[in-house]
């Protein structure tokens, strides 16, 4: 087992240096300049000589082999550099902000996972009767709606009939629990619910799969109960496709929320990698994508470990 | 006679506390308290406001600093002092010498004196070796700045600046604290001490900034209100539902026309719209070193063959644009006449009559029917968008064919950069109608970076020159002129659309505030306050 961990978190290195090597290559072949958009933007008589000054302060004047040395130089010493847009530390940036993304994605995963298993399990049980169609619909519905619109017609629905908007200001939990929970449960129910609606349908449709295997039967012929054949038999080998898709989901939810961000006025990841990309903040762009892919692989790393909690095969092979 | 007399008398007294309490702003006297909360639909870059040029900085963080003199927000553009009680300028105007007032405290309990005016001004106008001051081109005729004593300052020019008084009243002028400056010049980049009438408190990036009362305020008995709350939303569905739920009360950029409606729609009396000419405007670019823009004939069709009159009525329902206008502010004290204006390609109220002449210019510029090039536009749909769909179906009327390209803000800055477009949406904003500052994009490319016509006009170059150096009104005005038929009409290196349109709708209990025609003075802290 120790030999299969070490395996898996050794593959996460390569994979880290080759997206980073990836970011810095990208970033600088799309058009577009920071300092064009900091000081030509409004429209101000700006001189070349301040505009030279700035790129030379920026170190963007310097070679892009250079400047990529100086950045993998700072990334050994673990320092992410410094924000060009702000000249705040890439790594004080995202901490600001990871806070709330993660805590967004924790409550988004609770809640799909608290949905979809007993959802999927009640279909697959009652394939074809009217509560797997019922579970079809609403999931169905759950992945046709896009969270961000989910939200806007929450959004709406509260000021309109209860003049109530959600706080618009992060609180963090240990400070003030209620304005916490008051401001992130409404994007955590609206992007619980498309979650949801993908693990419920995973969960539905391996649990079908298990439910036809000969083992199964076995265990029906036998006369066993049928929740011990869900639990023990059943269940525990239809989880590692529910468990991927859980996993990646929330990877996802770290960075991915854009525009649901952007509708509740969330200070999260997904909001300052769009504010980073159109500011040109190479630096942040960096930082966040790479916490971004970081992400991913630590929580893939993380379901190579769950798969081989439930399935103990799959260490050994 | 003595009966009527008094019943008369008692009478016209009933009248005007009548009058009185009916007019709007008179019957209420400023009330002390509260926190007003608004939006800021950017995010500030750094703290320093000499390097930077949005509003993401001025609005959350003008209160806390002083100007030396400043715009009167009631009475735009009238100047009045704010850290200067007073100023004199010699006859000639080479010389203005300021008198500081005593006992202004900044936010540390130190007091300012006329030592950290220089210090701030010599950023501004002789930055140090890595010290961005961004606006160091306006101040070229400024030779010295000297102190005195601790409550004078002394500018020497090299030349009489007409508009020096403006100049120094830009918003952006804050004034640092000389201490701190000789410390560290790159300190108030990410730090905040000034004299104004808030203190800074809190700032959480993308979130939040937070500021109370300065009690030792200079100004007795204000500010009247205990403090403030910026709230940073980007999003335009966001930042109306903060404002519809009362979470914020106010925005100072401005809001389109159907998002005031919404808001009245949902609040009733309890909003109040503030509308105003805007010191914005869209202009199109053309790219003289591409054929066929290089042809002075080709341009001269194309503004001639838009309607701004037609485009004005209509595009004010759904953008906040609407004036039309030359290179000066429509209304301000630069601005052609009507009369005037209409005299210039592409003005004419006879639509048909100039899209006949644009045509017969295309033939001979030998331009075919259905031509086709790009227009190159910004991503953001207000005003950009609207104005961009209006140029492209008004150009399809003399048989151009423009393709509407909507960039990205930093790809269609960079492609308008490098040179490589056929026509484009620029546009410019400013806080003073100043022509130095208006007419500074359009000098030859070689000598404005944000001329983006890539055009040189030695004549052009003359014309902004003598303007700038000519102290007596009228003539500068008839050079200002001069430069815009220039401009406009005999090269058409651009053409001006249509200015922008302010609407700026608050809760009705913010009061003391009044619209001005730019969002870069405002806002005005120290004289709003909430009457609930």
């Amino acid at each position: 087992m120790n030999r299969y961990i070490l395996a898996r978190f050794m593959l996460m290195l390569p994979t880290l240096l080759a997206v980073a090597v990836l970011i810095f290559v990208l970033v600088r072949v799309v058009p577009g300049d920071i300092v064009a958009v900091r000081l030509v933007l409004g429209g101000s008589y700006v001189t070349p000589k301040v505009i030279e000054a700035e790129r030379a302060r920026l170190g963007l004047n310097k070679p892009i082999w250079n400047q990529f040395v100086d950045w993998m130089l700072g990334m050994i010493r673990l320092d992410l550099g410094t924000s060009m847009w702000s000249g705040e530390p890439v790594a004080r940036e995202i901490s600001i902000r990871l806070q709330l993304s993660l805590q967004l994605a924790v409550m988004a995963t609770v809640i799909a996972t608290a949905v979809a298993l007993p959802l999927g399990i009640l279909a697959a049980v009652h394939r074809g009767r009217w509560v797997d169609n019922l579970v079809q619909v609403v999931s169905v519905a759950g992945l046709a709606v896009p969270s961000f619109w989910l939200g806007i017609l929450m959004i709406l629905f509260l000021l309109s009939v209860f003049q109530y908007l959600p706080p618009l200001t992060f609180t963090s939990f240990w400070a003030d629990p209620k304005a916490n929970l008051a401001q992130l449960i409404w994007p955590a129910l609206a992007v619980g619910y498309r979650y949801s609606a993908v693990a419920t349908r995973m969960t539905r449709s391996a649990l079908l799969e298990v439910l036809r295997e000969d083992y199964v039967r076995t265990a029906w012929a036998k006369g066993l109960a049928q929740g011990v054949i869900l639990r023990r038999h059943a269940l525990r080998n239809a989880l590692m496709p529910v468990v991927t898709v859980i996993g990646l989901e929330f990877a996802f939810l770290i960075g991915g929320l854009v525009v649901t961000e952007q509708v509740f006025n969330l200070n999260g990841i997904g909001k300052l990698i769009v504010d980073a990309i159109s500011q040109r903040d190479y630096t942040l762009i960096q930082g966040l994508m790479l916490l971004v892919a970081a992400g991913y692989v630590v929580v893939n790393f993380v379901i190579d470990l769950v798969y081989a909690w439930i399935d103990p095969r799959v260490a050994y092979q | 006679m003595q009966t009527i007399r008094s019943v008369t008398g008692v009478l016209l007294v009933l009248l005007l506390v009548l009058v009185g309490f009916s007019m709007p702003g008179t019957a209420q006297q400023p009330r002390s308290g509260g926190t007003l909360t608004y939006v800021v639909t950017a995010l500030p870059p750094s703290f320093d406001a000499h390097r930077e040029t949005t509003f993401a900085t001025l609005h959350p963080m003008k209160p806390h600093y002083n100007l030396l003199v400043k715009f009167d927000t009631h009475n735009y553009p009238k100047i009045v002092p704010d850290l200067a009680e007073s100023w004199t300028s010699s006859k000639d105007g080479m010389t203005w010498t300021f008198k500081i007032r005593q006992g202004v405290k900044f936010h540390d309990g130190s007091v300012l004196t006329s030592r950290d005016i220089k210090a701030s001004f010599d950023r501004i106008v002789f930055p140090p070796e890595g010290v961005i001051s961004i606006r160091q081109a306006m101040y070229q005729g400024v030779k010295s700045i000297e102190t005195p004593d601790p409550q004078t300052v002394v500018f020497r020019l090299k030349w009489a600046v007409p508009s020096f008084l403006d100049k120094l009243a830009s918003p952006f002028n804050w004034m640092y604290k000389a201490e701190i400056l000789a410390r560290d010049q790159h300190w108030y980049e990410r730090n905040v001490m000034g004299t104004g009438p808030f203190k800074f408190v809190e700032y959480v990036r993308g979130s939040r900034w937070i500021a109370r009362k300065h009690d030792e305020y200079f100004e007795r008995g204000k500010p009247y209100l205990d403090g403030y709350v910026a709230l940073f939303i980007t999003s335009r569905s966001a930042m109306m539902a903060a404002l519809r739920s009362g979470q914020a009360l106010i925005e100072f950029r401005g809001v389109s026309p159907a998002e005031r409606d919404d808001l009245r729609a949902a609040l009733g009396d309890r909003l109040q719209v503030q509308e105003g000419p805007w010191q914005c405007n869209l202009i199109v670019a053309f790219n003289t070193k591409k054929k066929p823009f290089d042809d002075v004939r080709v341009r001269r069709a194309l503004t001639l063959a838009v309607d701004r009159w037609a485009g004005s009525r209509a595009l004010s329902q759904i953008a906040f644009v609407g004036p039309v206008g030359g290179v000066m502010r429509p209304k301000s004290e630069y601005a052609l006449s009507d009369t005037e204006l209409m005299k210039l390609a592409g003005y004419s109220r006879d639509i048909q009559q100039s899209r006949n002449q644009a045509r017969a210019l295309l033939r001979e510029a030998g331009v075919p029917e259905n031509f086709s090039f790009t227009l190159l536009n910004r991503d953001v749909s207000m005003p950009y968008e609207s104005v961009g769909v209006y140029l492209v179906d008004q150009w399809r009327q003399i048989g151009l064919n423009a393709q509407h390209f909507q960039a990205e803000t930093a790809n269609y800055l960079a492609t308008l950069r490098a040179g490589t477009y056929d026509a484009a949406v620029d546009f410019a904003c400013d806080f003073t109608d100043d022509p130095d500052v208006q007419l500074s994009k359009f000098v030859s490319s070689d000598v404005s970076p944000i001329n983006y016509g890539n055009y040189i006009d030695r004549p052009l170059d003359l014309m902004y020159f003598q303007q700038s150096r000519t102290a007596d009104k009228a003539t500068r005005l008839q050079v200002v002129h001069q430069f815009e038929k220039r401009l406009l009409d005999q090269q058409v290196y651009v053409m001006y659309v249509l200015w922008w349109q302010r609407i700026v709708p608050h809760w009705r209990r913010v009061q003391g505030y009044t619209v001005t025609t730019n969002h870069y003075v405002e806002p005005d802290m120290a004289e709003y306050w909430l009457s609930e």
